[in-house]
């Protein structure tokens, strides 16, 4: 299996508080890996590490490797915006940016230098379309985002991070804010991007992780517990954590 | 009967209580009304003898012979606010986006006091700052530098002195307005691959926009009704000022100076009831146009 992301023994702190502990693990290419786990385990703090959002905490601390095609993305010689133009981070909650539709689709060119009308309004048709918005949305793109409801939010978002053509979506519980038609026209959208792009997922559902994955990875109290393919993982679960989370537990 | 009565009683310690604090919000709100009531009322003597187009829009001031235009006041009041809000802004805006963006946690949790403690010093003592401070350097050193030769009374002293006075009070909104700014969307328009200035830029100031724009307007409302501090330092001459190095004569300075001096003639009297009425008003305007924004911002 080739892999697109691979994690080494990744440590974070905040104010010296661990928060992961020793994470390793493999992110496969053009797969969807889901990860688990119950709340405050780590599972965003893991997610933001990836495109080094975490830089952002005050207090932050980390160290250990995580090779983005082979480079170490951690050490402190990387360009942050390559880094994250390769990844499109959905969030738990949409939050558009405080513009219009349009200008909302198009930031991440725009921000890169690419003005040409024609060519950015392409883009916006082409995204919309491809997450399934264009018919809702095309004679209004000039609206502030912040008019749309909660799930189309949730799939501009989506719209906005393939727009920057990244190589890796990097999906935080994406439809926990959503009803279950929006939830499941994500879901459905996922398993055919998954085709160009690896994706990571954060999930609370358990339905929703056996649906969607192909590789996952269980977390607890900061650590990777487990991981290994959807039959391994959930069908003969080695640990004892694993296995009453699995049988519901805990959340 | 002694459970009805005691139902009753309840009843009326219950009216009692709201009814007291209603009277202190009535008494809240008729205040104001009263005092506009009154200029009004006391400034009404004056707009019946003169027209106010007249009032407002002459240079004229000459109260014993009974010749009252406010404009060189109002262009003061104008010219001083204006200015202070042009120095003062920037650094606001750029002091606050430093502190709530760029600057370590402590620096921000010790500027927190400190700002509320400037924004607290009695103005006299910014008067006072400014006549030992300001005036002495427009005098010496900026007047020269332009090829003026002037005294340091002036537009400039008061907008100095007043954008001194207004900028901790500015900041603190600010502040507050830009940390309200949420984290995710920095995070967002960040994955996106902006950069933290383009982030700052687009994103966060553009999000926080009707904040900024509304503490500025209520800094301006500061500024126009202040009045010692400018008082102190601007010169008080009754002509329009046509450059920043000239004094100037701001209406609030106009009232505080000449109450109470001249109540022989009624006319004068009004007139600076006017000038009260005048300054309340664009006050007013400023505080509602910029709650407003607010408003309007928190419910978008
Ligand atoms: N900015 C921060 N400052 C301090 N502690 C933080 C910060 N962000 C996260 N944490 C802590 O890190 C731990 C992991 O948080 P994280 O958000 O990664 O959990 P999660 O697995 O995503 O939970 P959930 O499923 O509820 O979203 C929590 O204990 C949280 O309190
Ligand atoms: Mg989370």
């Amino acid at each position: 299996m080739n892999n697109k992301i691979s994690i080494h023994n990744l440590c974070l702190s905040i104010d010296r508080q661990p928060i992961l502990k020793n994470v390793s693990l493999n992110i496969p290419t053009n797969k969807i890996t889901v990860i688990l786990g119950p709340s405050g385990c780590g599972k965003t703090t893991l997610l933001k590490s990836l495109n080094r959002l975490t830089d952002l905490i005050p207090g932050v601390q980390q160290s250990g490797e995580i090779m983005l095609d082979g480079v170490n993305i951690l050490n402190g010689n990387q360009d942050l915006v390559d880094i994250r133009q390769k990844m499109g981070l959905l969030a738990q909650r949409p939050y558009p940016l405080p513009m219009n539709i349009y200008k909302n689709i198009t930031y991440g060119l725009r921000i890169s230098g690419r003005r040409n009308r024609q060519f950015l309004d392409k883009r916006v048709e082409h995204y919309l379309k491809m997450v399934n918005l264009w018919d809702e949305v095309k004679d209004r793109l000039k609206d502030p985002a912040s008019a749309l409801s909660i799930g189309q939010q949730q799939r501009l978002c989506l719209a906005r991070g393939l727009a920057v053509d990244p190589e890796i979506i990097l999906a935080d519980e994406p439809t926990s804010s959503l009803d279950p038609i929006s939830s499941k026209l994500i879901e459905e959208k996922f398993l055919e991007l998954k085709s160009q792009y690896t994706i990571v997922l954060v999930t609370h559902i358990l339905r929703q992780a056996r649906r969607m994955a192909d590789y996952v990875v269980f977390m607890y109290l900061g650590e990777v517990i487990e991981q290994g393919t959807p039959d391994e993982l959930f069908n003969n679960p080695q640990h004892p954590v694993t296995k009453s989370y699995l049988s519901g537990q805990f959340y | 009967m002694k459970h009805i009565r005691l139902t009753r009683y309840r009843k009326w310690r219950n009216v009692f209580h709201q009814s007291w604090m209603m009277i202190a919000l009535l008494a809240m709100l008729f205040i104001p009304l009263v005092l506009v009531a009154g200029l009004i009322m006391k400034s009404m003597l004056l707009l019946e003898n003169h027209p106010l187009f007249e009032l407002l829009f002459s240079s004229d001031w000459s109260p014993l012979s009974s010749r009252f235009g406010f404009l060189p006041f109002i262009v003061s009041s104008l010219w001083i606010t204006i200015l202070s809000l042009l120095i003062s802004a920037p650094v606001c805006l750029l002091t606050a986006i430093h502190l709530t963006q760029y600057a370590k946690r402590w620096v921000l949790r010790i500027m927190h006091p400190v700002i509320d403690i400037l924004a607290g010093i009695p103005s006299v003592i910014f008067g006072v700052w400014g006549i030992l401070v300001i005036v002495p350097f427009i005098s010496h050193q900026l007047g020269p530098l332009f090829g003026k030769s002037v005294s340091g009374y002036s537009i400039l002293a008061g907008a100095f002195v007043l954008s001194i006075m207004i900028i901790p009070f500015m900041l603190n909104m600010l502040i507050d307005i830009i940390k309200a700014v949420p984290n995710e969307l920095q995070e967002a328009s960040l994955s996106l691959g902006a950069s933290k200035w383009q982030t700052i830029k687009f994103v966060v100031v553009r999000k926080a926009l009707p904040g900024i724009v509304s503490s500025f307007g209520l800094g301006m409302s500061r500024a126009f009704g202040e009045t010692i501090a400018v008082l102190m330092v601007v010169g008080n001459v009754t002509r329009i000022p046509t450059g920043v190095f000239q004094p100037g004569y701001p209406l609030p300075a106009l009232i505080a100076n000449n109450y109470g001096e001249m109540l022989s003639i009624p006319l004068y009297d009004s007139a600076l009831m006017l000038a009260a009425l005048i300054l309340f008003l664009v006050v007013l305007m400023f505080n509602v146009f910029s709650r407003f924004l607010i408003l309007k911002a928190e419910t978008h």
